[in-house]
């Protein structure tokens, strides 16, 4: 009988409903969590796996061997790499392709990487412009197949970031 | 200027050949109209704005804020876009139904503001009987929506129609009962009067008295209007868009306009029938009174009806969509008896002359 009553002065009191909008009044006035994203953006962890670079020694060589293991330990068969002797008797890539729309940005490659060629870096945006393997380079964008050129450029640009985010994930591994 | 004049009269001559009163009146009726519905269009304009603006502070996001500085700018650049997108007709719709249902839906929608007064006489029209006028010209906008429903051919336009138009009905007749409260107090159906019978500050309003009438009013304004939570006819997680699925650029921007004008209009309603209209809500107290002498009613209107607006939105960020039976229930089963049983306790209080505000 009582509890019959309290639910009835509850339910006629719309006392739910005024709580449900108390919260969003609350939350009207509350601090707002949007990030304005071109303008501002959310810290990145130096592990993340973006954009596929290949970098140099600080003399200008090469890094990559041609060794293949990231060809081979590429679970999504991403990466296509034919080799030659060069002129001086080291082993060098004539070709390095990576297909980006194949590769699901696991990180194997930069793990199996003997000489830390081949990395990732914390680039994410960029655009395919292009036929697939047309490679309509233009303005530093391509198509959905990355070269050797255009991965060697990519870490010559960022090679400082590319340190800075092995060095202070060096300290984990 | 005077060619202007000539061309006016020839064209007054030519549309009404039976009228033989002054041409000055009717040139008068036409700015006062063109004043009325020029500031309606914006105000809706910026409702959406706002709308968009408080849902995303209640989500905790900031809402639109790129078109202009803080995204002034958004409804204008939308209106830009429904009136430059192509109006795209279902293959085997009615053209003709298909066009006619949008102007259905809003020529009601604006027609109603002739009869709100805005200010002690500052009104389009004085009818004797506005209150009815509002209710009747009011309801026809449905069928601009079971029309659209119909001559779009297609199914989920058809179910959205079939669902306005019982809710409609149903909700109608507790918005009639719950208004014919309002009318046994204040004694006319003319809603100056309504408003000048609730003269004398806040107290004097008839939220008080009738404070649950109030409450069924407001829900049942958000039936009447579509509104969240009880938006079943456009339902986009169930019927995509209801009626307006087929509908895309102008002909869609129309029936907007006719929604948001008849949600400002039941909000206006509200202030006028429960709120006092353009009165102050300081009078009869002894200093506040003469502080806020100077402000003009129809701020004071305009303000209450603002809040009401508020909370349109307010609501819409905070419940859940109604199940449809529920609905029904609400209005069948709860409502209606309670509209009723008041409407006899208040006919007795009047009669019998009880209670202070009888």
């Amino acid at each position: 009988m009582i509890d019959n009553i309290k639910k009835l002065v509850k339910d006629f009191s719309l006392s739910e409903l005024r709580g449900g909008m108390k919260i969003t009044a609350k939350e009207l006035i509350n601090k707002k969590i949007t990030v304005q994203y071109p303008e501002e953006k959310t810290p990145i962890s130096p592990r993340f796996r973006g954009l596929h670079a290949l970098r140099r020694y600080p003399n200008g060589e090469e890094r990559c061997i041609a060794c293949k293991l990231c060809e081979a330990v590429c679970p999504a068969n991403a990466i296509t790499i034919e080799s030659e002797m060069r002129d001086d008797g080291t082993r060098r890539t004539t070709q390095y392709d990576i297909d980006l729309f194949k590769c699901i940005f696991c990180g194997f490659c930069e793990e199996a990487c003997p000489v830390d060629a081949i990395v990732e870096t914390q680039i994410f945006e960029y655009a395919f412009v292009g036929s697939r393997d047309g490679n309509d380079n233009t303005k530093g964008q391509f198509g959905s197949i990355i070269t050797k050129d255009q991965l060697l450029e990519v870490g010559d640009k960022n090679e400082k970031m590319i340190t800075q985010t092995k060095l202070e994930d060096a300290k984990y591994k | 200027m005077m060619v202007l004049w000539q061309s006016f009269v020839e064209l007054v001559h030519e549309l009404m050949p039976w009228y033989d009163g002054s041409i000055a009146t009717i040139l008068i009726i036409l700015i006062k109209a063109i004043a009325l519905v020029m500031p309606l269009m914006l105000v809706v304009a910026y409702f959406t704005y706002a709308e968009r603006k408080v849902i995303g502070y209640m989500q905790l996001r900031i809402g639109p804020n790129r078109v202009g500085p803080k995204g002034w700018l958004q409804p204008i650049a939308d209106a830009l876009k429904l009136m430059t997108k192509e109006i795209i007709f279902p293959t085997k719709a009615n053209i003709y139904l298909f066009l006619l249902a949008p102007i259905l839906a809003i020529a009601p929608a604006i027609a109603v503001w002739a009869v709100i007064p805005f200010d002690e006489g500052i009104y389009v029209a004085n009818l004797d009987i506005s209150l009815l006028y509002v209710l009747a010209i009011g309801s026809i906008g449905v069928y601009g929506i079971i029309l659209a429903g119909w001559a779009s051919n297609s199914k989920y336009p058809l179910l959205g129609a079939l669902r306005s138009a019982s809710l409609l009905v149903s909700y109608e007749i507790v918005i009639g009962f719950a208004l014919v409260t309002v009318v046994m107090i204040a004694g006319s159906v003319n809603l100056n009067d309504i408003v000048m019978a609730q003269k004398g500050g806040i107290l004097h309003w008839y939220w008080i008295p009738l404070f649950p009438m109030m409450i069924i009013f407001f829900i049942s304004a958000l039936v009447e209007t579509n509104r969240a939570p009880f938006d079943v006819v456009e339902g986009e997680s169930e019927i995509v868009g209801g009626t307006h699925v087929e509908y895309s650029g102008m002909t869609f921007a129309v029936f907007f306009l006719a929604e948001y004008a008849n949600m400002i209009l039941m909000a206006v309603l509200a202030v006028i029938m429960f709120f006092g209209g353009w009165h102050s809500p300081f009078e009869g107290i002894p200093f506040m009174e003469s502080m806020f002498a100077w402000v003009p009613g129809i701020i004071w209107l305009l303000a209450k009806t603002t809040f009401f607006m508020f909370l349109y939105l307010w609501i819409r960020a905070t419940f859940p969509r109604f199940r449809y039976d529920q609905i029904m229930r609400l209005s069948w089963k709860v409502f209606l008896p309670w509209t009723i049983a008041w409407i006899f306790v208040v006919a007795l209080m009047t009669q019998l002359k009880i209670g202070p505000w009888f």
